[in-house]
């Protein structure tokens, strides 16, 4: 037994006490952000994005709080279900799915429109924490304990990039990646599976993608040489962040957002509006503001005794690393533009709700830190 | 089982700091790219964000005017009103043309022309749906614009001539440059930007034009206008006002007094050499050329068998006919050959060899000397005088007096508009054949193949007047001019004087029945007709009772030529005028001639003439030298 044990808090107010609320402050003041830019965004006006923004933040706000109270044993059983769930959501698109731009990505269900992508990002999480938290760690690198999360990760990713939505599927392959891999997988297996990785990664790039995304991956190697076309976004994107410089053009000012050379600016460019209104001051700021959320989730993270826990908040922490980092440098012509948004700044439903649902289970990590729940417990076992 | 644990715990920690230090470095990796692009970079990109936000719009400069001696407007510019429909707020054009043809006409040629050009335009660039349209079509449009969505109405300037006929020629007119000419130059690509494309409009172009202002906008990444930034955009410079020597009073004058016929007229000032008055007949209206000829129109101007588009003031070339006997008469004084009362009989013709040179009067003149031949215009007078000079003197004596020279009086002339005076060698390389005497007697009449133009008739008649080297000249001079004494004895100049005073005011003069003087009280005048042959009636054509030269079709019938100049005790104005097929120069050429001469003298500035003071002094030219 470790030297203390804090007690696991059982009331709804001893976990509002435990909540971790410098946490709470970061993601309150990024949302708050991402309202102040989709105000700019509408040439400061409230409709249309930064009054949604702001009410569907305030409610998915709430969500994260309740899930922060929910004890780990119910997600735990939920784990599962919610991957089974998802992953047969997943076909439903496939299948019956509706197109937009493209892609199909949205599934009606009566009056409600979902991305079943977003319900994979967390319940993968959930599945694979559940998993190895089952699986002795002496079995983490034995064939049989990798056949398992290998699928685990396979199937949902592919049927994801198969959409085509190569943001989403690259988010989620990383973020089951990372999790195996913290989850003790061998040094001997992460060797050779990265090279076979990179291998396969090549012959993906060169015969797997769609016309438009090989567009996409071209285009980003070499903008300058087709600035009215695909490589339109990136170079305005990067002229808008340059031309902001040290403390930008002033808040709705942005001459690159405003006068529309700077494409999807609710959405995925937001960040290069941020950038060019506030200049390099205002985007580090906002990369801070980042850095310290994360910096929380590593530290509860490390804090958790379970597996489980630790694993889930190590996987949502990744995945939301991933979306700051893949779409801040995709703003800044690093890597391809594939549309991830920048969590809780940009406009967007569902993804916000997978983000506030991901950091309430980060909260609720953290409030349980000290509990342990049982292997191989069945529902609310 | 415990200690497993605690090394999983470990593991999974170490890992964690891995994740994180991952997560450290991509973070860093963003950062330093966001430090490139807005700290290192940030003046490259600040440049491409201005590129972008900023455009600048060509303002076109205000043209200058074109103005007479006295500062009489001849071009100038006047607001055209456009309407223009943007597709944006018009929604579907076909209708908005429908509710606008309830106000103006608008053809099917124009409906499809304008359809076409809105298919092809930016939803929110206006196209131009009619220019030039007039004042009530234009206020009719306004008022009714709240039911026109998508019409702008828009003034902007046009090139307007407001006395077209009689300028065309001269001040020429101005039209869209052509593209070889406007290349890839933005002000002159403008649609709604002239340039000079005759006349003094062309001649003078570049002090006209002025220069291109831009005004600096702001355009969104659809090319839409969102402001204008005035502070920081460069006004366009208006072009310079060109002053002309032309009356524009007394060459409105000559244009109506030539009236329909294919003629000309030039007016000089024989003191400064400035042209007063060119006139070419029928004319045209250059205002059409502005917003652009229908091409029926201009293959009408093109086609007319009095070609209105030529300006024969300038361009057009005749044989200068009896017009050249002072001339003849000055070389034969330089030389001794002929004294100024040697008699020369003339019996109506005179015989060549084999070939017979006969005077216009069939019936001879009997003994004449030079006043007289001049008075009276004897041809065989001047076949005995040309002989006796010989066509080199006479080729001298012309040329001095301006024959063969192309005098550049500051707009466009065709090259070969210095006109022609015959010498052996010029004969010998056309045909191939030796001068001979019959040529000699020819250009001693001004006929065979000397050519000149009216405006070197009108200098030529200035120089005889003055004894001057004079130099024409369309703008007024920076410094008053000192025209070079030409090589003829004062009293010689006299003689010829005389002689051309007599032709207008002794009886027996070609031109003292038919003019009877200037027509102003006290002021007399010097004159001399030319009948240049187009045709000669052969003894068939005789024989079938062509008599006459009204028997004979308009386009056959001889050129009337007439010079003149006044007030004859201080010569002022010299005048030529030239009336194609208008038959003989005392008939035809010699009233308008006059009447022009007149106007002048009436209108002169005064105290300038000396029309006043001269009346009473006598005439003393030797003085001069």
């Amino acid at each position: 037994m470790p030297v203390f044990t804090q007690p696991v808090p059982r009331d709804l107010r001893a976990k509002l006490f435990e909540l971790n609320w410098a946490f709470v402050l970061l993601i309150v003041l990024t949302g708050c952000i991402g309202v102040l830019m989709l105000y700019s965004v509408a040439g400061g006006a409230w409709d249309p994005w930064a009054i949604r923004h702001a009410t569907r933040f305030a409610a998915g706000f709430l969500v994260m709080l309740i899930v922060a109270m929910v004890p780990p044993r119910m997600w735990m059983s939920l784990a599962y279900p919610a991957y089974l769930g998802a992953l047969f959501l997943l076909v439903m698109v496939e299948l019956f799915g509706a197109t937009a731009m493209g892609a199909q990505r949205w599934i009606d269900i009566g009056p409600l429109r979902m991305q079943p992508s977003e319900i994979m990002k967390i319940a993968l999480v959930l599945a694979l924490a559940r998993y190895y938290h089952d699986l002795p760690p002496e079995k983490v690198s034995t064939p049989g304990g990798m056949i398992v999360p290998a699928l685990a990760i396979a199937l949902p990713v592919g049927l994801i990039a198969k959409q085509p939505d190569l943001g989403t599927a690259v988010l989620t392959g990383a973020t089951g990646a990372v999790m195996v891999f913290l989850a003790g997988l061998s040094w001997k297996v992460i060797v050779p599976g990265m090279i076979a990785g990179v291998v396969g990664g090549i012959t993906f790039l060169r015969y797997g993608l769609e016309e438009y995304q090989r567009a996409r991956v071209m285009t980003f190697l070499n903008p300058e040489n087709d600035p009215l076309g695909a490589g339109y976004h990136i170079m305005q994107s990067k002229i808008a962040l340059g031309s902001g410089g040290l403390t930008g053009k002033g808040y709705m000012q942005g001459t690159q957002a405003h006068l529309n050379f700077l494409p999807e600016k609710q959405t995925d460019f937001i960040f290069t509006m941020l950038g060019e209104e506030f200049g390099f001051i205002g985007g580090i700021a906002v990369l801070a503001l980042y850095a310290l959320i994360l910096g929380h989730c590593l530290m509860t993270a490390m804090a958790c005794r379970s597996v489980f826990l630790r694993l889930v908040t190590m996987g949502v922490t990744t995945t939301f690393a991933l979306y700051v980092f893949i779409n801040a440098a995709m703003v800044m012509g690093l890597v391809p533009v594939v549309g991830v948004p920048l969590p809780m700044i940009s406009y967007g439903g569902s993804v916000m709700f997978t983000v506030l649902i991901g950091l309430g289970l980060i909260l609720g990590a953290h409030i349980h830190r000290a509990a342990e729940p049982p292997k191989g417990a069945g529902i609310f076992g | 089982m415990r200690r497993d644990k605690q090394e999983a715990q470990a593991q999974f920690n170490r890992r964690t700091f891995m994740v994180g230090a991952g997560g450290v470095a991509a973070f860093a990796g963003i950062g330093a790219q966001l430090y490139t692009l807005q700290i290192l970079q940030e003046d490259e990109y600040r440049v491409l964000s201005d590129n972008n936000q900023f455009s600048f719009r060509i303002q076109l400069p205000t043209r200058g005017r074109i103005l007479d001696r006295f500062g009489e407007t001849i071009a100038e510019n006047r607001d055209s009103y456009r309407i223009y429909l943007i597709r944006e707020q018009a929604g579907d054009p076909a209708l908005a043309l429908d509710r606008l043809s309830r106000f103006m006409p608008i053809s099917d040629a124009r409906r499809e022309r304008v359809l076409r050009d809105l298919a092809r335009t930016p939803r929110f660039q206006p196209v131009t749906i009619a220019e030039g349209v007039d004042w009530e079509t234009f206020s009719r449009v306004n008022l009714h614009l709240p039911e026109l969505p998508g019409v702008m109405p828009d003034v902007g300037e046009v090139r307007t001539y407001p006395m077209p006929a009689a300028f065309a020629h001269v001040a020429g007119y101005v039209q869209s440059a052509p593209p070889e000419i406007a290349g890839d130059d933005p002000l002159l690509r403008h649609p709604a930007f002239r340039v000079g494309r005759s006349g003094v409009e062309i001649a003078r172009d570049a002090e006209l034009r002025g220069s291109a202002g831009s005004l600096k906008v702001e355009v969104n990444a659809f090319g839409r206008v969102i402001r204008e930034l005035p502070e920081q955009s460069r006004p366009a410079e208006p072009g310079r006002d060109v002053a002309l020597t032309i009356d524009a009073e007394v060459q409105r004058f000559a244009t109506d007094r030539l009236g329909t016929q294919s003629a000309s007229a030039v007016g000089i000032d024989v003191h400064t050499g400035e042209v007063v008055v060119l006139a070419s007949t029928p004319s045209f209206d250059p205002n059409l050329f502005v917003l652009g000829i229908p091409s029926r129109e201009f293959s009408d101007l093109n086609e007319n068998p009095l070609r209105p588009l030529f300006n024969k003031a300038t361009n057009g070339l005749y044989a200068p006919a009896s017009t050249i006997k002072g001339v003849i008469s000055l070389a034969a004084l330089r030389h001794g050959v002929m004294r100024p009362g040697e008699r020369v009989t003339c019996r109506g013709s005179v015989q060549l060899g084999n070939r017979r040179f006969h005077c216009w009067r069939r019936e001879g003149h009997g003994p004449v000397n030079m006043h007289d031949a001049i008075k009276v215009s004897c041809d065989t007078y001047f076949y005995e005088v040309a002989s006796r000079l010989g066509i080199e003197r006479i080729r001298e004596a012309a040329l001095e007096l301006g024959f063969g020279q192309l005098f550049e009086v500051g707009i466009p002339m065709l090259s070969q508009a210095g006109g022609l005076f015959p010498s052996p060698q010029w004969k010998r390389a056309r045909t191939g054949q030796g001068w001979s005497m019959g040529d000699t007697y020819n250009v001693g009449i001004g006929q065979g193949a000397v050519l000149a133009s009216p405006l070197q008739l009108a200098v030529m008649t200035a120089r005889m007047a003055t004894g001057r080297a004079v130099e024409p000249t369309l703008y007024p001079r920076s410094a008053p001019a000192q025209f070079a004494r030409l090589d003829f004895e004062d009293a010689h100049i006299e003689a010829v004087h005389n002689a051309h005073v007599g032709v207008v005011h002794e009886p027996g003069g070609t031109s003292y029945w038919s003019l009877g003087g200037l027509g102003v009280e006290g002021v007399r005048m010097a004159g001399k007709t030319g009948t240049s042959q187009v045709y000669s009636i052969s003894a068939e054509e005789r024989a079938r009772g062509v008599r006459d030269q009204d028997d004979l079709p308009w386009r056959l019938r001889n050129h009337g030529l007439f010079i003149c100049y006044a007030p004859a005790e201080a010569p002022r104005y010299a005048v030529a005028v030239v009336v194609e097929h208008g038959g003989g120069g005392a008939r035809s050429a010699a009233q308008p001639g006059r009447d022009i001469l007149r106007e002048l003298i009436l209108r002169d500035p005064a105290g300038r003439s000396g029309v006043i003071a001269a009346r009473h002094a006598p005439i003393n030219l030797a003085q001069g030298g």
